[in-house]
């Protein structure tokens, strides 16, 4: 019964929209906005084997490579400034000042040092998406719990152990958040490097699209665009969910108590 | 390893100043509390801008808000740091700070002046640094660039606005209601990640290069970021004080003002202060790729008629602007936060 219950739940909204959309466009041939039916045809018709490989992996990949990168150099970075008092007082003004960029500003300027290949974008994504993994991991390791660091310091643990059973864990909440923040800007980049200056790409066939008045196909492209967004979101509260297992069982006993 | 792992909130916020004596006993009274009291309480762990996020909070990527980290509190659940020594001791290094962080930005420029005349960098592609500044200040004077700046802020503003009163109002009613907020739940969940720059290609189709095509994806993205904001807020509610507040007879109104809100305000304040990163983002995206009229699109103009010097300029100028938001969005944030912090540290005694 409660699982009926939390079924409805879930599904009972989105039907009423879609329901809504139906009823709305039913009858009359709107020209910004397709009916459903024509929508889902579009989109089986647009997003074909070949164009998955013309376009979107590749888009994928320039993807998933940015955000690897910037997650590495975020992480590195991070435990390097934050491990150094005098290194972290000197760098954050010029590091705060960068996330304050809005990252957008940055593709005509990678355009101009890298061109518009395949680097320009990934340089873009990472540009843009490292700084609050970095920034977070600064402040992640700052904020150990100073009896943690003690003991170990008192214990005689090595280097390579103190980071890998220490800093990491207790900043790794806060390392985590900013990824959540970095994927949504890698994904936000990654569509707009590509309208800015490309010949394929997720973003190029959009507005490409759109500038020819292939309405339906434009539709098409931005649900599949959320749908990598959703897609995305979750991939990251799994990932979440395994990594700071131990952290969610933590509060949760706190929060018994 | 950092000998200042400190646990910012635990400091006094200095700004009443208060005896020593009195701010120890505060300092027991909460650690004397329950934790799981003193997590809903503890109103510090939401003002103070350089703890971290939680996460359970989708927020959490930010460093303002509201703090459960294991990593704050101690393995022992209990704030590891305190007291006023802390504060004495971080009040001395901040002036070696302030000119560390000098340094720090006096070497970036200097990197930034020396490349090109090294040659690892071809010079016309990317200018000295005191070029670009002096382009920058050279833009001050002129009227052109002060238009853009104005074309930013009110594509930022309108659109912070709608967005942020859209949601707080929509929050708070979903927020209130158990029944609305399963139902709407998946909903929220699926359209939350949809990256706002998808809308770009139906912005420009709808409303061309118009303030409207900004202000929708302006709206759309600080939308989401306010609302689940809200709905957390709203949600951490104290069932006591709800309970207390309906026996002693407190209307629906006077409930939402005098419970729900002030519960809720700290999270609306950190969403509104994430919002408005995100609408700059998002104003400058819709200028640089759809050519409404601002920053972004005088960058594309001086980058694509080869006008490289003002390109760099316009950039820093966008940086700065980021800079100041971010700076007045969090002085507004303690502002209104430390009114609050008060007001909740004695209910907690």
């Amino acid at each position: 019964m409660t699982y009926v219950r939390s079924f409805l739940n879930i599904i009972a909204l989105p039907l009423i929209l879609l329901f809504i959309w139906f009823i709305a466009t039913l009858g009359e041939t709107s020209f910004f906005v397709p009916t459903p039916q024509l929508l889902v045809q579009t989109f089986i018709d647009t997003w074909t084997a070949e164009r998955f490989l013309s376009d979107v992996f590749p888009s994928l990949g320039r993807l998933i490579i940015g955000i690897i990168l910037s997650i590495l150099i975020g992480i590195v970075g991070g435990l390097l400034i934050g491990s150094f008092r005098w290194l972290r007082a000197m760098l954050e003004p010029t590091l705060e000042f960068f996330r304050a960029i809005p990252p957008p500003v940055l593709i005509p300027v990678i355009m101009l040092l890298i061109g518009i290949g395949d680097e320009m974008k990934v340089s873009v994504i990472v540009l843009g998406a490292v700084w609050p993994i970095l920034l977070n991991t600064i402040e992640g390791v700052r904020s150990m719990d100073e009896v943690l660091a003690d003991t170990s310091r008192t214990y005689g643990m090595n280097k390579v152990n103190t980071v890998r059973y220490l800093i990491l864990p207790s900043a790794m909440p806060q390392i985590m958040a900013g990824i959540r923040q970095s994927l949504s800007i890698a994904l936000i980049l990654m569509v707009i490097s590509e309208m800015f200056a490309s010949t394929e790409g997720l973003g190029f066939a959009i507005v490409q699209f759109q500038r020819s008045f292939a309405i339906p196909e434009m539709w098409s492209g931005i649900v599949l665009l959320g749908l990598i967004g959703v897609i995305l979101s979750f991939i990251f509260q799994l990932a979440e969910r395994w990594i700071l297992g131990w952290y969610h069982g933590l509060r949760e006993i706190e929060q018994a108590a | 390893m950092t000998d200042e792992s400190s646990r910012p909130g635990t400091e006094p916020r200095g700004k009443a100043p208060q005896s020593r004596d009195e701010e120890v006993h505060r300092l027991h009274r909460w650690e004397a509390s329950p934790v799981a009291d003193r997590r809903g309480r503890d109103i510090r762990r939401h003002t103070d801008v350089s703890t971290s996020a939680a996460l359970d909070i989708p927020t959490r990527p930010d460093p303002a808000a509201p703090l459960t980290s294991v990593a704050q509190s101690g393995a022992t659940g209990r704030a590891t740091t305190s007291g006023p020594g802390r504060a004495v001791r971080r009040r001395r290094r901040g002036w070696g700070n302030k000119l560390l962080g000098a340094v720090g930005v006096a070497g970036f420029l200097l990197t930034w002046e020396l490349l090109p005349l090294t040659g690892l960098v071809n010079p016309r592609f990317m200018p000295p640094a005191s070029e670009a500044i002096g382009g920058m200040i050279t833009n001050f004077g002129l009227t052109d660039f002060w238009v853009a700046i104005y074309d930013t802020m009110r594509a930022w503003a309108l659109g912070m606005f709608i967005a942020v009163v859209l949601a707080t109002v929509l929050g708070f009613v979903i927020g209130s209601s158990t029944f609305l907020r399963r139902f709407t739940n998946s909903t929220i969940e699926f359209m939350r990640p949809v990256p706002s720059v998808a809308l770009i290609p139906l912005a420009v189709l709808l409303f061309g290069v118009g303030i409207e095509s900004s202000l929708m994806l302006i709206v759309y993205a600080c939308f989401w970021q306010v609302l689940i904001q809200v709905l957390y807020g709203v949600a951490d509610v104290d069932s006591v004080a709800m309970n207390t507040a309906r026996s002693y007879g407190l209307g629906p109104f006077a409930r939402m003002r005098h419970v729900t809100f002030p519960t809720a305000l700290p999270y609306v304040v950190t969403g509104i202060r994430l919002a408005a990163a995100v609408a700059l983002i998002l104003a400058v995206t819709a200028q640089l790729i759809i050519g409404t009229p601002g920053l972004g699109a005088e960058i594309s103009r001086a980058q694509s008629g080869g006008n490289y010097v003002s390109m760099y300029a316009l950039v820093l100028a966008t940086g700065l602007l980021g800079v100041l938001i971010n700076l007045g969005m969090r002085m507004i944030e303690r502002k209104v936060l430390s009114w609050h912090s008060s007001v909740r540290t004695e209910v907690a005694a």
